[in-house]
C-alpha cells in the first residue's frame, strides 16, 4: 500500500514534471532550429546570431537590468528609511500608513498600471524611461517595506540607544547597530523588488513611451507580429541565467556555511 | 528622539499619495465622469452591465476560478509529497518546481504558441490522431496558460505552510488514534490553511485580470474583462468606460480579498 | 555579502555614467511605423548617411496608434498612418505641414496617386507622403479550398470553420460584411451597422483568430484555409507557400494609402525631412518594395523592379477591378464610437 502510494506520488511529481518544462524545452530546442517555422529544418545558431546582432534586444536588456537594479536600489533606500520611521509610528497612523503601502501588493497589476498613467498624463511626464523607473520603485517600495519591517520589529531598541547614550551621533549608530541587524531584511528585500521589476510586463506596458523597450514589453511587441525565432534565443539564455542565478545565490552560500560548520 | 525619528515615515509618505492614493483617485474620476463634458455620472461603471461586457466577467470569473481551483489540485499534492520525501528546503526537487517562476511571464506563455499553436508539436500530434479544429482561439487554451503561468505561486506558499508543520504534531496525532486519513484531514489541511488562502489570492487575481494570456493563446477571440479594460485604453481612447470597469474589478478584487481575510484568521499573507 | 553590495554599488554608478552620456544632444528622429513595415537595413542605411540616430517603433492597427499620438503629439517626429487615419489626426490638429517643395524627390511619386489622395484625403496634399497603396482581399490556400473564391461569402461557408482569419481592426472587419451586404464601407447609418455587426458575430464560431501581422507566418504554415489580409501580404506569403492565392472579391474591396506625415509636436523637423526624401528616393523606394513587398506608389522606382512583379494583377491590380474598391474615409467621433460598439459586439 504504501509503496503504491509513493509509486503514485513519484509519478505525479513526474507528471508535473514535464507539465512546467515541456514548453521551454521545446522553446530552447527551436532556439536552434535552422527554418524560420515550426518545422526542424536542421541544427544552426542563426537565431542566436540575429539576437546578438539585434540592437533591439541588446536596448531591451540593458533597460530591464538598469531599471531592475535602480528601482530595487531607489526602494530599498526609501523602504528602510520609512520603516525606521514606521517603528516610531503608532496605532492608527501606523495601520493606516500600512495598508496604503500594502494596496499596490493586493490591487491587480492592470489597474495599478493604469492609474500611473493617469497620474503621468495628468502631469503631464513624457513617458519614457524615467516613468518606467518611477512606475517600478512605486510597487516595489512595498515589497521592501514587508520584509524589512519584521527585522526592525523584533530588534532590540535598547542598543541603538545605548549606542547614542555613548555618545555614538544617530547615523553613525544607525550603521553600525541597526544596519547590521536589518541587513537580511534588507537583502531579501532588494532581490525581491529585484526580481519584481525584472518580471514585470502589464505596469511597464502602460507607463512605457516611445523608443523604450524592456524584455518584456518587447517579447510582446514581438510576438504579436508572428514567429520569431530569436525571441527563442532570448529565453533560452533568460532561462540559462535564470538557473546560474539561482545556483549562484542558493547554494554557494550554504555551501559556505556548511564548510563554516565544518571549521567550527 | 523617536518623535524625529518618525518624521522618517513622511517620504514614503508623500510618495505614497502620489504613486499610490492619487492614481487611484483618478481612476475614480475618470471612472465616474462623462467623456467630453466631465459631468458625473454611474454609466461606465454601469457600463458592465452591456451584454458584451457582461460575457467577458463572466468568462473570466469562470476562468479564472476553475484556473484557482485546478492550480491547487495539482499543487497541493506536489507539496504533500514534497514535504513527505522530507526534501530540503533549498534542496534540488524544490528548486525544480519553483524555476519556471523565474522565467519570463511572457516567455512563459509564448512557449505554449510553440506547441499549441499551428504546426506546433502538440498541434501536429493531435491532428495526425484525426483531432479537427484548432486550440489556439479556444478557452481551453486560455486555461491552460493561466494554469501554466500561476502554479508556481500556488505551490510555493503551500509548501511552506505544509513544511511549517512539526512532525510532533502528526506523531501526536497518530498516537492518539488518528489514522493516516484522519491526520490529513484533520490535522494537515487546518494547518495548511493559511498558505491555500494565499496560493488562492497569488493565482485568482491575476488570473482575473490578466489580457496578456488571452492575448496570446486566445487567438483574440476570447475577450476577458482585462482585454476589455485594455482596449477601451489604447484603441477605442475611452479612459473613462475602462476606468469605470476598472472601479468594477476593482470591487470584485476587494470581495475575494475579504472572503480570504474572512477565513484566513491569522491575516498575515506570508507567502514567497 | 559587503563585496556583492559593492559590486552592486559599483555597476549602478557605471549604469548612472552610462545614462548620463545618452542625455547629451544628439540628431535624433523619432519613427513609428507599422509592424514589419519597412527594411530594417534601410534605417540604417539613413543613420549611416545623415548621421541621425533613429528611434523606430511599430505599432498594429491605426486605432492603436491614434491614442497615444492624440495624448502626446510630441511623441513622435513622423508617423505612418492610413488614409483616413491621416484624415483623423489632420481634423484633430495633431499633424503640421509637409512643404511638399522642400523634397527634391517627390515626383518620384506618380500624379496620380497625390490626385487620388487630394481628393480623398488630403486637399492640396498638405500633409501626406504617400508611402504605400494596396486591397483588402482574400489570401487562400490553394489546396484547403476547393470551391471558387469571388465572393466574401465565403468566409461564412461552414465548410471552413475554424480555419477562416479575421483582420483584429475595426474598420477592415467591418469592411468585409458591409461589402457583402451591399454597404458603402463608409456607412455611418447605425441599422446597417447593426446588421454588419450581427452578420460578423454569426461568423465568430467560424473563426480560428482575429489576427493582424500573425496573419503571414499562420497562412504559410498551411493549415489555414482563408484569411482577410492587405495586398502587400501576399507576394510575401506566396514566396514562402506557392500554394497561397490572392483575390478582391466580386463585391468589391477597400483600396487604401499609407503615407509619412510629421506629428504636431515634433522635435526634430528637418530631420523629418530628410527621413521623407530619403524614402521617396527611386533607389530606396525600390529596395523598400522588395523587402516589404507593399505596392508603392513611386513610379520611378519601376526601372529597378522585377517587370513579373509589376505586371501580377494580385499586387497591382487592374483599373477595372480598382474601380469596385473604396477608399476608407473619417466618419467623426460619433460614428467612431458606434463601430466600436458593433465591433465589442461581435466577438
Amino acid at each position: 500500500m504504501k509503496k503504491l502510494a509513493s509509486f503514485f506520488g513519484k509519478a505525479w511529481l513526474a507528471l508535473v514534471f514535464v507539465f512546467l518544462y515541456a514548453p521551454i524545452v521545446t522553446l530552447i530546442v527551436y532556439s536552434f532550429n535552422e527554418g524560420k517555422g515550426r518545422k526542424w529544418a536542421g541544427f544552426s545558431l542563426v537565431w542566436y546570431e540575429r539576437m546578438l546582432h539585434s540592437s533591439a534586444i541588446g536596448d531591451a536588456v540593458v533597460n530591464t537590468l538598469s531599471i531592475a537594479l535602480l528601482s530595487a536600489l531607489i526602494a530599498t533606500v526609501l523602504g528602510v528609511i520609512s520603516c525606521i520611521g514606521l517603528s516610531a509610528l503608532k496605532g492608527r497612523a501606523k495601520a493606516v500608513y500600512m495598508s496604503i503601502n500594502n494596496i499596490p501588493l493586493l490591487n491587480s497589476d492592470l489597474v495599478t498600471g493604469l492609474s500611473l498613467m493617469l497620474v503621468f498624463v495628468a502631469v503631464g511626464l513624457s513617458f519614457g524611461y524615467s516613468t518606467v523607473l518611477l512606475a517600478h520603485i512605486s510597487f516595489n517600495v512595498p515589497y521592501v517595506i514587508l520584509s524589512v519591517m519584521p527585522r526592525i520589529r523584533s530588534m532590540n531598541q535598547s542598543t541603538y540607544e545605548a549606542a547614542v547614550d555613548l555618545g555614538a551621533k544617530p547615523i553613525r549608530a544607525f550603521f553600525a547597530v541597526t544596519v547590521p541587524e536589518i541587513l537580511p531584511g534588507v537583502i531579501s528585500g532588494f532581490l525581491m523588488a529585484f526580481t519584481m521589476s525584472l518580471d514585470d510586463f502589464i505596469i511597464t506596458h502602460f507607463t512605457k513611451g516611445p523608443g523604450i523597450n524592456t524584455i518584456s514589453t518587447l517579447i510582446y511587441s514581438e510576438v504579436r507580429r508572428g514567429i520569431q525565432p530569436s525571441m527563442n534565443a532570448l529565453s533560452t539564455v533568460m532561462f540559462l541565467s535564470a538557473i546560474l542565478l539561482l545556483i549562484l545565490t542558493n547554494v554557494i552560500p550554504k555551501d559556505r556555511r556548511v564548510k563554516q560548520k565544518a571549521a567550527d | 528622539m523617536t518623535n524625529k525619528k518618525k518624521w522618517l515615515a513622511l517620504p514614503y509618505f508623500v510618495w505614497m499619495v502620489g504613486f499610490t492614493l492619487i492614481p487611484l483617485v483618478l481612476i475614480a474620476v475618470y471612472g465616474l465622469t462623462e467623456r467630453g463634458s466631465g459631468a458625473f455620472t454611474f454609466s461606465n461603471v454601469l457600463s458592465i452591465f452591456q451584454e458584451e461586457h457582461l460575457r467577458a466577467l463572466i468568462l473570466s470569473l469562470v476562468l479564472s476560478v476553475i484556473c484557482t481551483l485546478v492550480c491547487l489540485l495539482i499543487a497541493y499534492p506536489v507539496a504533500l509529497i514534497l514535504r513527505r520525501a522530507k526534501v530540503k528546503k533549498s534542496g534540488f526537487v524544490i528548486f525544480i518546481f519553483i524555476l519556471p517562476m523565474w522565467m519570463n511571464f511572457l516567455l512563459r506563455t509564448y512557449a505554449w504558441l510553440n506547441l499549441l499553436d499551428d504546426g506546433g508539436l502538440i498541434f501536429t500530434a493531435l491532428k495526425a490522431l484525426g483531432f479537427q479544429g484548432n486550440i489556439i482561439g479556444t478557452n481551453g487554451a486560455v486555461l491552460l496558460g493561466m494554469v501554466y503561468n500561476y502554479l508556481p505561486f500556488m505551490i510555493l506558499p503551500l509548501y511552506n505552510s505544509l513544511t511549517a508543520i512539526d512532525d510532533q504534531v502528526l506523531n501526536a496525532a497518530r498516537d492518539l488514534g488518528a489514522n493516516e486519513r484522519k491526520v490529513l484531514t484533520r490535522v494537515i489541511f487546518p494547518l495548511s490553511f493559511p498558505g491555500v488562502v494565499s496560493g488562492i489570492t497569488m493565482v485568482f487575481v491575476p488570473s482575473l485580470t490578466t489580457f496578456v494570456v488571452s492575448d496570446l493563446l486566445g487567438g483574440r477571440k476570447i475577450l476577458l474583462i482585462g482585454n476589455i479594460i485594455e482596449s477601451e485604453f489604447s484603441i477605442a481612447s475611452n479612459r473613462h468606460v475602462g476606468a469605470g470597469l476598472s472601479l468594477v474589478l476593482m470591487i470584485f478584487i476587494l470581495i475575494s480579498m475579504a472572503i480570504l481575510n474572512h477565513y484566513d484568521k491569522t491575516g498575515e499573507a506570508n507567502a514567497i | 555579502m559587503k563585496k556583492t553590495i559593492a559590486v552592486l554599488l559599483a555597476s549602478v554608478m557605471a549604469l548612472m555614467i552610462f545614462a548620463g552620456c545618452g542625455k547629451q544632444k544628439e540628431n535624433v528622429l523619432r519613427v513609428y511605423n507599422w509592424g514589419e513595415y519597412i527594411d530594417e537595413g534601410l534605417v540604417e542605411e539613413f543613420e549611416e548617411e545623415t548621421g541621425i540616430r533613429v528611434i523606430y517603433d511599430e505599432f498594429t492597427t491605426n486605432e492603436e496608434m491614434y491614442p497615444r499620438i492624440e495624448a502626446d503629439p510630441s511623441l513622435y517626429d513622423v508617423v505612418c498612418p492610413s488614409d483616413y487615419m491621416v484624415e483623423k489626426m489632420m481634423k484633430n490638429g495633431l499633424l503640421q505641414k509637409v512643404d511638399l517643395s522642400k523634397l527634391k524627390n517627390k515626383d518620384n511619386i506618380g500624379a496620380q496617386y497625390y490626385a487620388a489622395l487630394s481628393d480623398f484625403v488630403d486637399p492640396g496634399n498638405q500633409y501626406m507622403v504617400p508611402y504605400t497603396w494596396g486591397t483588402v482581399g482574400i489570401l487562400y490556400n490553394t489546396t484547403l479550398v476547393d470551391d471558387p473564391v469571388n465572393s466574401w461569402s465565403i468566409l461564412w461557408d461552414e465548410k471552413y470553420a475554424g480555419s477562416i482569419l479575421m483582420q483584429d481592426s475595426v474598420r477592415d472587419a467591418f469592411l468585409v460584411a458591409e461589402k457583402l451586404l451591399g454597404y458603402s464601407a463608409n456607412t455611418t447609418d447605425p441599422s446597417e451597422l447593426a446588421a454588419c455587426s450581427e452578420l460578423l458575430h454569426k461568423q465568430y464560431p467560424l473563426v480560428k483568430g482575429y489576427v493582424i501581422d500573425e496573419v503571414r507566418d499562420k497562412m504559410i504554415a498551411g493549415d489555414t484555409a482563408l484569411a482577410v489580409i492587405y495586398s502587400g501580404e501576399y507576394m510575401y506569403c506566396k514566396e514562402e507557400n506557392p500554394d497561397l492565392a490572392y483575390v478582391i472579391p466580386d463585391e468589391g474591396s477597400n483600396m487604401w494609402y499609407d503615407g509619412w506625415v510629421i506629428t504636431k509636436g515634433a522635435r526634430n523637423v528637418d530631420a523629418a525631412y530628410q527621413w521623407l526624401d530619403f524614402l521617396l528616393r527611386a533607389d530606396i523606394a525600390a529596395r523598400n518594395f522588395e523587402y516589404i513587398t507593399y505596392p508603392t506608389p513611386n513610379l520611378a522606382s519601376y526601372e529597378y523592379i522585377d517587370e513579373e512583379l509589376l505586371n501580377d494583377p494580385a499586387i497591382f491590380p487592374g483599373e477595372d477591378v480598382l474601380k469596385r474598391c473604396e477608399v476608407f474615409k473619417y466618419l467623426g467621433e460619433e460614428a467612431e464610437d458606434l463601430y466600436y460598439e458593433q465591433w465589442k459586439k461581435v466577438k
